[in-house]
């Protein structure tokens, strides 16, 4: 009994040891495969649209509520303290700061990650990664590296139309609902902003698009086991890129942006 | 037991070749040698190691131990740019053809030509339609996606892209799988065919005996990750091997055991 307890402890530490390995060869590869020729530039731009402008409805939605909701959350906090002239600096913040980046990212994380994990995984069960192989074209090269960097580059692109539209849902709601004169609502939204508000957000955005591709390419590069397989690689790419990018929010903002 | 072909240049040799999974003992120390020009296929019931062995070759599947030589250069421990340049000698067609579904009928049989050669793609789309029209299909078929066609023309298609290049060695794993018998001869047909014409070396796997009498030079039989057998084509029939016998008969009787559950 005791035995076979520390056999499973065994199992299961091999088993983590070895993923972690498998995981950290992979992105090693991706990584260096990003920087050396040949590039595949017409990749590229099919992932930079793919991921970037079929994104954008769905990040400009969640940011238009976001920042609505915002607003009305910290009028009805600041109203118990007669601070209700804090609405357009908080929301400003909290989008530009942490909303934008964190809700884009993972936005984009359930509809970009789970997208490639599908595809890469059809590919690897019905042997087209096999076919790169075979055709004399690296697979890292051609499917890893223009989805990874279409990602690094493309994420900032969507926070910062995110920030936009998250500050104008605030706009709206305090113009049109909480009595707020628009002039000097945008007056108190540029005067306490800061540049360091938004580029921070952005440089957590390209280490989300990062997380996103990386994590929707590796679960879907070695997927097996047919449809299974395939449906299973999408869902660790999803849930491992949701978490990763909390996790590296927090590491990144008390690290390097607090 | 196994392995020495004809007289001619070695084009590839294995020796001692062994692949595991975990437990499982694939490959258990194959060696195999082809001759250039010839057309060798493996027979072998499902689970046997074709596809395996067949991927070490290709070096989609590096090998536990032994060797590969291809031109009589060692392959198996090789990557990056030497890789690339002994694939650049190789065409496969896949079992289920692998045809990229993001990529219409043109460019899936001139990517090689334009990933592999740097050939701009307005060639490419030119040689791709004439390399189609050898196997069978028309000018209208080019502009096509994979899923618009039957697993026939699929199959075709796979061929004009494994021939597109002009390789020197081509693959073919279960050529006929899937396929009615009148289209399983066409394909046999125009592997003939396209081979003869390459003057390629070729490799098949399969379990068609049909396909192995149509498409080889010498067949090879591979059961538990060995070469059990090989011989010429024209004496499969008097092999001697009774295990060789039971498999080109289809008999359930004899030494080749399925793991099947008797009630």
């Amino acid at each position: 009994m005791q035995l076979n307890f520390l056999a499973i402890i065994g199992r299961f530490a091999l088993g983590m040891l070895g993923e972690i390995g498998r995981f950290s060869r992979f992105a090693a590869k991706s990584v260096l495969s990003c920087v050396q020729a040949p590039f595949f530039l017409r990749n590229l731009l099919q992932q930079t649209m793919t991921i970037g402008y079929y994104s954008l409805p769905v990040v400009g939605l969640t940011a238009v509520f976001t920042g609505a909701v915002l607003a009305l959350q910290i009028y009805i906090g600041g109203s118990r303290f007669n601070a209700e002239s804090i609405v357009p600096t908080i929301v400003v913040l909290g989008i530009t700061r942490e909303l934008g980046p964190v809700l884009a990212g993972l936005m984009v994380a359930g509809r970009v990650s789970s997208a490639i994990a599908a595809e890469l995984g059809t590919m690897r069960v019905t042997e087209q990664i096999d076919a790169l192989t075979t055709l004399s074209t690296n697979p890292y090269k051609y499917l890893i590296v223009p989805r990874i960097l279409a990602a690094v580059i493309v994420l900032p692109l969507l926070v910062l139309v995110a920030d936009i539209i998250g500050v104008m849902g605030g706009f709206l709601v305090s113009t049109q609902s909480l009595g707020f004169n628009g002039g000097s609502y945008l007056k108190n939204t540029l005067d306490f902003m800061e540049a360091d508000d938004v580029s921070s957000g952005l440089w957590k955005a390209a280490a989300f698009g990062f997380i996103i591709a990386l994590m929707g390419c590796y679960h879907g590069f070695f997927s097996r086991g047919g449809a299974q397989g395939v449906g299973a690689a999408t869902t660790y790419a999803v849930v491992s890129s949701a978490v990763l990018i909390l996790a590296s929010n927090y590491l990144l903002t008390s690290l390097v942006f607090s | 037991m196994a392995a020495a072909s004809g007289h001619g240049k070695q084009k590839i040799v294995l020796k001692g070749v062994r692949k595991s999974f975990g437990a499982k003992h694939v490959l258990d120390g194959i060696d195999l040698s082809i001759d250039e020009g010839q057309s060798l296929v493996v027979i072998g019931g499902s689970g046997t190691g074709k596809s395996v062995m067949l991927k070490c070759i290709l070096g989609i599947l590096v090998p536990d131990a032994g060797s590969i030589h291809i031109d009589g250069k060692e392959t198996t421990r090789i990557a990056g740019r030497a890789r690339e340049g002994v694939m650049k000698k190789f065409g496969m067609l896949f079992q289920g053809a692998a045809l990229f579904d993001s990529l219409p009928v043109w460019e899936n049989v001139a990517f090689g030509l334009i990933q592999g050669q740097g050939k701009n793609r307005r060639e490419a789309r030119e040689v791709a339609i004439d390399t189609l029209a050898q196997v069978g299909l028309g000018p209208e078929v080019a502009k096509l996606m994979p899923a618009e066609l039957s697993g026939g023309m699929q199959k075709r298609v796979g061929l004009a892209r494994a021939i597109a290049s002009h390789p020197d060695v081509l693959f073919f794993d279960e050529p006929t799988t899937g396929l009615d018998p009148i289209m399983s001869d066409v394909i046999n047909e125009l592997i003939v065919e396209r081979v003869k014409d390459l003057g390629a070396t070729a490799v098949s796997i399969t379990h068609d005996m049909a396909s192995a009498r149509k498409i080889a030079d010498r067949i090879a039989m591979i059961y538990r990750g060995r070469i059990i057998w090989e011989g010429a084509v024209g004496d499969i029939d008097h092999s001697g091997n009774p295990y060789v016998e039971q498999f080109i008969h289809g008999r359930a009787e004899g030494p080749i055991q399925m793991d099947i559950l008797k009630t």
